[in-house]
């Protein structure tokens, strides 16, 4: 078959879109004369695709072909798709171009499991190897590690990259024994426990030998599938604080479940994604990684799931009122985080803020506080804003965030709750601090 | 003080020339209402006293502020001036009168007006340079890459330490359409000089071709079940899109 890098990078891109990450963040590494590329420690953005994804680096696999059949992939040896490969020059050739005019932070290389699973890493670390020793890239890689790979190979292939991931898709042994019958448990979480024990070893022999190569200096991530299977919210968010603190990972993706197969063991394909279930469990990631909060505290047994038509911090200031009203020019730095309507940034500011005078609400305002929903659950020199008016409704309604960023179906689905999850003396009792 | 406040000056416009209104100011003991650069119309009434640019009068007064204030004022002032802000000069005027006052506590100040003012400006240009990091597009014309942007503030010389770092040994030109400027860098040396118009000639072959390939990228990655242009305008507003190669037509 003959198809040209036009064709290749068409089909190599189209199947590599379903994986979430696409950040370029970690590290920082200056240029140097002779090579090209740099990598800046926050990440950037380059553009953002028609679904509002940011896109950083050249996302593609190296081939399509798998001998795999994982049933949520569209890459599984029973579909019936067009296979193409690169081959390791037109990839660099690819990255360098794309680099050089800008599209790109650097490239994210993934594959499917092309003969074996060595074989796989074989041809990845020859791209690598290109890219690292022949055109002396110095942006950002980001590879995926193939689960059944010799440990070996995975050294090799970390030493040149800036990131690994593999990706666990299913949260639990039971989908992955029904779904992805060539993946066990064991076999993702054995690289991954060696990626880790790698970076910290590699940590100490940094302070050994100051020029140890680098391994993964950007660390790992993972991406789990929501929706697809009947794991619960409570069990996802367990699994992911697990992850950050047992293999230490950078980041854990979330991937809303988009049919691609019809299989009588998963949702139908005309189901929509569920969106807005990614988009909380995006912001519980948040709350784990910034904020300050455990799990536990967001999510239980007989709470196992979030509330869609509110975000997961207010939701736990809701079922806390006891701790609230929050006096703004004492309260604690952990405690303001806990605020609905004030972020990291914003309670930074209002450290800052109060050590030169006492802060009152239009104070907050011009420090870019959401007083909207912040109004609720704070006093300003004792006092509660002016004005404020407490109806059920309108509450809500401040208290439901970040509408506007999702797609229309979920919108509307907002507008059509029936049970009012808040009520008049709910906010009262906030406000007056009775419990 | 006891100062006038009708006063109007009229400077050359740059960021030396700031320095000596500072200083005028303080020697004549007086504030001004308004401080004017060259491109500003002036008004009818106004008779504006010409302050003659000096360097070492500016000296005094830039290194003045980490000694009266700290490194950071010094920094938001430096970026104050880089940005779009109307009447940018006052307010880096008033923020610095109030920073001689207070000293280092006018950091910490967050709800004064100019204060919050002068650091929101300053935000609004580091986060639009900072996008431009990943939105600037360049064209291999030969053996250079030249690219043009339509920024709001003057985010050039935010640009040029992170592209001259990474594109070492390149020869590469950015040139910022509205400010008639470009930053140049050539044989490991970067300069910003006044450009007034640039005419790029057509590009074809493999420069045709890597647009081409990048197009159809930008188009593919999407994920059509999750379109949401909302929220892509949001991250990445229109007025960034026309110098961007995967909207080019």
């Amino acid at each position: 078959m003959n198809i040209d890098i036009y064709d290749k990078l068409t089909i190599l891109s189209d199947s590599a879109k379903y994986d979430v990450a696409c950040t370029s963040s970690g590290v920082d590494r200056s240029g140097k004369l002779g090579s090209m590329g740099n990598a800046a420690k926050a990440g950037i953005c380059h553009s953002f695709s028609a679904d509002g994804r940011c896109i950083s680096l050249l996302k593609v696999l190296m081939t399509n072909v798998c001998i795999f059949d994982c049933k949520y992939c569209v890459n599984r040896v029973s579909n019936d798709t067009v296979r193409a490969g690169f081959t390791p020059l037109e990839l660099a050739e690819l990255t360098i171009n794309f680099y050089r005019r800008n599209y790109i932070e650097g490239l994210f290389l993934s594959s499917g499991v092309i003969q074996s699973p060595n074989n796989t890493v074989e041809k990845m670390i020859k791209t690598l190897e290109l890219l690292r020793n022949v055109y002396h890239f110095g942006g950002y890689i980001h590879v995926k590690a193939i689960p059944g790979a010799d440990s070996q190979l995975i050294t090799r292939l970390g030493l040149l990259a800036d990131r690994m991931s593999i990706n666990i898709e299913l949260p639990s042994q039971e989908s992955l024994t029904l779904l992805a019958p060539n993946k066990t448990k064991e076999s993702i979480l054995r690289p991954m426990g060696l990626i880790s024990t790698k970076i910290q070893e590699n940590s100490t022999d940094l302070v050994k030998f100051r020029h140890a190569s680098k391994f993964v200096p950007a660390g790992q991530s993972t991406q789990l599938i929501v929706g697809a299977t009947p794991d619960t919210d409570h069990k996802i968010l367990t699994l992911t604080e697990g992850l950050y603190r047992k293999y230490r990972l950078k980041r854990v993706f979330f991937s809303a479940y988009i049919p691609v197969a019809e299989h009588s063991l998963l949702p139908s394909v005309n189901i929509k994604p569920p969106l807005l279930r990614e988009h909380r469990l995006y912001q519980a990631d948040w709350l784990l990684r910034f904020y300050g909060f455990e799990a536990k505290e967001l999510l239980d047994e007989q709470h196992p799931n979030f509330n869609l038509q509110i975000d997961p911090k207010c939701n736990w200031a809701l079922n806390h009122l006891e701790k609230f009203p929050l006096e703004i020019n004492k309260a604690p730095y952990e405690m303001l985080l806990r605020v609905p309507g004030i972020g990291v940034i914003g309670a930074q500011r209002i450290l800052t803020a109060r050590r030169s005078s006492a802060i009152d609400f239009s104070g907050l305002k011009k420090m870019g506080i959401v007083l909207k929903r912040a109004q609720y659950f704070i006093t300003c020199r004792g006092k509660i804003m002016e004005g404020l008016k407490i109806t059920s409704d309108g509450t809500m309604r401040a208290l439901m965030t970040d509408q506007y960023m999702l797609p229309t179906p979920y919108s509307e689905q907002l507008s059509l709750f029936n049970e009012p999850f808040l009520t008049r003396e709910d906010v009262q009792q906030c406000l007056t601090g009775q419990t | 003080m006891l100062d006038r406040t009708d006063v109007v000056y009229a400077y050359d416009g740059s960021f030396e020339g700031l320095m000596c209104c500072v200083f005028e100011s303080y020697e004549q003991k007086e504030i001004p209402g308004a401080i004017r650069a060259p491109d500003v119309q002036q008004s009818l009434f106004d008779t504006a006293k010409w302050i003659e640019s000096d360097e070492h009068k500016a000296e005094r007064v830039f290194r003045s502020i980490p000694l009266k204030i700290s490194l950071q004022a010094q920094e938001l002032v430096k970026l104050g001036f880089l940005t779009c802000t109307p009447r940018k000069e006052l307010l880096i005027y008033h923020f610095l009168r109030l920073g001689f006052k207070y000293g280092n506590k006018v950091m910490t100040m967050l709800t004064d007006d100019t204060v919050c003012t002068l650091q929101k400006a300053v935000r609004h240009l580091t986060s639009e340079s900072q996008k431009f990091k990943g939105f600037v597009r360049f064209s291999v014309y030969g053996e250079a890459l030249v690219a043009v942007i339509e920024p709001k503030n003057y985010v050039l010389p935010l640009l040029a330490p992170h592209f001259c770092d990474r594109f070492r040994n390149e020869e590469f030109m950015i040139y910022d359409k509205p400010h008639s400027m470009a930053l140049i860098y050539q044989a490991q040396k970067a300069e910003l000089i006044t450009v007034d118009q640039l005419t790029l000639p057509d590009v074809e072959g493999t420069e045709l071709e890597y647009r081409r390939l990048w197009k159809q990228f930008y188009k593919t990655i999407a994920i059509e079940s999750r379109n949401n242009p909302r929220c892509r305008m949001t991250l990445m507003p229109k007025r960034y899109w026309g110098q961007m190669t995967e909207f080019e037509q």
